[in-house]
């Protein structure tokens, strides 16, 4: 079709334009991209030995990392639910980009696994019919389903529902909206699926608890919703798109409820597991105190403790939850704290002891790390590309131009610091010569 | 459940032969000028998982794993896929009075089965114990070095693959890499499995091992007669663990294990568990027998007793 043929090439243009800000920050993010590419490149060429995941420890910082941005993905659906359930608009007006971070989170969490596996030129053997995927017996067949479904729901999502305001035509109601409503079972089934894959084996105590699941959900609630509102103070910093402060504050209120319902959860855990005290204490000794002089964990699970509740106590007092400067301290503040307490905090204590009651101490490697970086690069330039196509179509800078071919382009520069003045430099009314066909 | 080769077989197999073939099809042309050895490169990427494999293509597939192997090793390395017994079913028994932990079976087990020597790989873990604490896997030293074992006050307990026979790791693939065999040996397809290591996670006695590295082994210590689903040289990146030393056990007349050949106190014992008068259901039935982990339902088919 000749009209998503423009689209996309409209897309192409956008993105290549932008701000000094914008350049920098992109260039960065393909800078660090590359770094984590060649680290791959090593780890492919020496094996999975150049991590410091071994035999007692045979999931490490990749799984971690894997496990936390399901529940960023899942989280979506925080602003999917008000929006489209209740129908409260000012939520409404933004809930579309928590889809495009589901999106990039997602594809995030299918590198992370790629990156995990020994032997990745097989992946073809988890395509159905072309492989033999292990359904409905594994959960980890259960996740490569229900991930795969997410990521393009919510991509069929937003590219209909941008594409259609690109082109100025109301989105059909009949077909997006069940998607929406769909959507959010979804959300909760990658998180649930996610959790049952550690919750199923009886071999680990640690994570054969059935709170685990709620859990998951629960701190990923607070996350990705957290991790939103970041995104929705430095668009309305940099970008001339606006987003209600009582938006902003309603998705604080519900984090502060889930940061509730995540302290409860761990608290009954922690109880549970002290009190009984039974052989199975060990993996959470080792977690919170350390276990026969092993302490890699401590600090680190106590820093997320106290961020957790400091955020939760900014986020419960109205007053601070009302000041943008203590409310952004939060978000960075939950978002730090889970990802240490649903990565490595609830993957590691799995291993250790292990299943013969060995301890190896598990720490990341540097190739470990700079790869994971390179992932979250590439998760964030996703994400920064989708943000750069999204908030000028629905600004109304980015649509098709009079002819009904070409593409109109008001926003030149998109990352700029913006006092709801034009910005210099932009030219409005730019438009780009259609396609000569 | 769905253990059983035969449902898997009927779901997958017609529809994934014409894709693959296809697919193999499609990526041939793009690799034109194919030599011999990007032939078998080839072949080898789009080999059919091993309970797919028709009569003729296993024949073809152990044949190119033979020359490929002979050439690497420099010897003529046999590959075979010697099926289960009929009416056998395997168990092994370990007897904690008589062991005296000096890891014979360990490297024993290391010689036959062609473990990597660098990074090291064992399948078999003894564990030193304390007399006091009993069978207290919480107070297990793991690298235990004295001069000379036994040591006053202590017992030894290897673990190894306990064979389960509700085994915990075969659920979790994703794709099926690994199953129980009809004699109750629970094998992987090094050439399927794809080395997310969801089994090790699984598995409550640590029996599973990954390649971390490519496997260093001198051509001089390699054990040349070797098992499609044993101790056949394992590629990088996949998980291997104890087959009850398929390569030998199933052979008729058959062999016992390694680790059970080389023990110089006896104490260990292997067998048919289905056969009534066999030596290792005269032990269960007389002896003080317990199974690791009872509780997790794995049901192991390795026995540890007393004999005295």
């Amino acid at each position: 079709m000749k009209n998503i043929w423009n689209f996309f090439k409209g897309t192409l243009v956008l993105t290549a334009r932008g701000s000094t800000a914008y350049y920098c920050w992109v260039f960065s993010l393909l800078a660090l991209m590359v770094i984590g590419a060649f680290a791959y490149v090593v780890q492919l060429n020496e094996g999975l030995i150049v991590t410091n995941m071994r035999n007692q420890v045979s999931w490490g910082f990749y799984i971690s990392n894997f496990t936390f941005l399901v529940g960023v993905a899942a989280a979506a659906v925080l602003l999917v639910i008000p929006a489209y359930v209740y129908h409260w608009k000012p939520i409404k007006e933004i809930a579309l980009l928590g889809e495009l971070l589901a999106v990039s989170a997602i594809i995030m969490c299918l590198l992370f696994v790629t990156v995990d596996i020994g032997r990745p030129d097989r992946f073809w053997h988890l395509i159905p019919f072309v492989g033999i995927l292990n359904f409905p017996q594994s959960l980890l067949a259960w996740d490569v389903v229900v991930l795969n479904l997410y990521l393009t729901l919510n991509l069929t999502i937003a590219v209909y529902y941008l594409y259609n305001l690109y082109y100025k035509r109301v989105p059909n109601k009949n077909f997006i909206t069940p998607l929406l409503l769909f959507s959010i079972p979804a959300a909760i089934s990658i998180h649930t699926v996610t959790a049952f894959l550690y919750n199923g084996l009886g071999a680990r105590p640690f994570w054969n608890a059935s709170i685990l699941a709620p859990r998951f959900l629960a701190s990923a609630f607070c996350s990705g919703p957290a991790f939103m509102i970041l995104v929705f103070f430095l668009v309305r910093k940099f970008t001339r798109f606006q987003i209600k402060d009582e938006a902003i504050q309603k998705i604080a209120e519900l984090i502060a409820y889930a940061m509730f319902v995540n302290l409860f959860l761990l608290g009954a855990e922690i109880f549970k597991e002290y009190y009984t005290g039974t052989v199975h204490l060990a993996p959470m000794q080792y977690l919170l105190q350390g276990l026969h002089g092993y302490n890699a964990l401590v600090p680190w699970i106590w820093t997320a403790m106290i961020f957790n509740i400091t955020a939760f106590l900014i986020f419960l007092i109205p007053n601070t939850r009302r000041n943008n400067t203590t409310l952004i301290l939060g978000c960075v503040l939950i978002f730090i704290g889970v990802y240490i307490e649903k990565g490595m905090g609830l993957v590691i204590p799995g291993f250790v002891p292990d299943v013969l009651h060995e301890i190896y101490e598990y720490l990341p490697s540097g190739l470990e790390m700079v790869l994971a970086l390179g992932i979250w690069a590439t998760g964030l330039f996703v994400f920064t590309m989708l943000l750069r196509v999204a908030i000028p179509i629905m600004n109304g800078d980015f649509h098709v131009a009079d002819d009904g071919v070409g593409s109109y382009i008001g926003d030149q520069m998109f990352l700029v610091k913006t006092k709801d003045k034009p910005q210099p430099g932009s030219k409005p009314g730019d438009e780009i010569a259609a396609a000569d066909d | 459940m769905c253990n059983d080769s035969k449902c898997d077989k009927q779901a997958f197999q017609k529809s994934r032969r014409k894709v693959l073939k296809g697919l193999a099809a499609g990526i041939g042309v793009l690799a034109l000028p194919a030599p011999d050895a990007a032939a078998s490169v080839w072949e080898t990427f789009f080999q059919k998982h091993f309970r797919e494999l028709t009569r003729d293509e296993l024949k073809k597939v152990l044949a190119r794993l033979e020359s490929n192997y002979s050439k690497e090793f420099g010897q003529q390395v046999s590959v075979k896929a010697t099926p289960p017994i009929e009416g056998v079913k395997f168990g092994y028994g370990l007897d904690l009075s008589r062991c005296i932990g000096c890891r014979r079976c360990v490297y024993g087990c290391v010689t036959e089965n062609n473990q990597s020597r660098e990074p090291q790989i064992q399948w078999i873990r003894v564990l030193q114990l304390d007399k006091e604490k009993g069978v207290s896997l919480e107070h297990a030293k793991h690298y235990y070095n004295p001069p000379e074992v036994p040591t006053e006050g202590h017992f030894y307990m290897p673990v190894q693959c306990q064979q389960c026979e509700n085994p915990p790791c075969t659920k979790v693939c994703p794709v099926q890499a690994t199953w129980m065999e009809k004699d109750g040996i629970v094998v992987v397809d090094y050439n399927w499995c794809i080395g997310c290591r969801y089994c090790m996670a699984a598995c409550p006695y640590g029996a599973r091992h990954f390649n971390w590295a490519k496997s260093k082994l001198p051509k001089e210590e390699l054990n040349p007669n070797t098992h499609y689903l044993g101790n056949r040289p394992r590629p990088t990146g996949v998980v291997e663990k104890c087959t009850f030393c398929i390569q030998r056990t199933r052979e008729q007349p058959g062999r016992y294990p390694a680790c059970e050949e080389v023990c110089p106190v006896g104490a260990r014992k292997f067998g048919n568990l289905l056969d009534p008068k066999g030596e290792i259901r005269y032990l269960i039935e007389n002896k003080r027998v317990f199974i690791l982990k009872e509780d997790l339902n794995t049901q192991p088919k390795f026995f540890y007793f007393y004999a005295t």
